[in-house]
């Protein structure tokens, strides 16, 4: 009998949940990266944190605007719900009031989407982190 | 501090992050992640001078 069981195929059955499945998801979503590396995954951690801080960072260098929570436009709404995943780092610029935007700066609409899209992407790796958890993935 | 991207500048950054966090979260062994990161690193710019063009076209 053929073995069907291939790399692509194999089916992870996941654990029941833990405190590491909970602890892991939040930390990763306040430091991004920092629920693999909790979890010993130590370079994937630190690839994450430097691509997602670098882009945050880089967002707020070319002068994009950070999103406050709002009851507004839809656009508005998103843009909240994407800045919010980057955690920490969304949490330090509020406080620090950055991310005001400039009209000013042709590339300034580049550096609020580099915002956005760094929460977002801190979102899948608080998935990750939180299915390395659970046993669902190496 | 101020930084100025051009437009390519821009899409090429982004290319690379997102591509490293895609290749990460989406494949479990090194191997695979680093393949497809740079699968999707190859998408992204593919697709950014796909568009560029198509719209060149449309412009016309």
């Amino acid at each position: 009998m053929a073995n069907s069981t291939t790399e692509k195929t194999r089916v992870v059955q996941a654990q029941p949940a833990s405190v590491m499945a909970v602890i892991a998801p939040a930390v990763g979503w306040l430091i991004p990266g920092a629920g693999h590396m909790i979890q010993r995954r130590w370079i994937r951690g630190l690839l994450l944190f430097m691509s997602i801080s670098t882009l945050f960072v880089l967002g707020l260098a070319m002068q994009g605007r950070i999103y406050k929570a709002n009851g507004g436009d839809i656009l508005d709404i998103l843009g909240f719900v994407g800045d919010v995943g980057a955690g920490g780092l969304y949490i330090v610029t509020l406080a620090m009031d950055w991310g005001q935007g400039a009209i000013a700066f042709a590339t300034a609409d580049y550096g609020t989407k580099f915002i956005i899209v760094a929460g977002l992407l801190n979102f899948i790796a608080v998935a990750d982190a939180y299915h390395i958890a659970i046993g669902k993935k190496r | 501090m101020t930084i100025t991207l051009n437009h390519f500048s821009a899409a090429a950054v982004f290319a690379l992050f997102a591509s490293i966090v895609f290749g990460i979260t989406h494949r479990e062994t090194t191997r695979e992640m680093v393949r497809y990161g740079l699968y999707c690193f190859a998408m992204f710019l593919g697709g950014v001078l796909v568009a560029g063009w198509a719209m060149w076209v449309l412009r016309r």
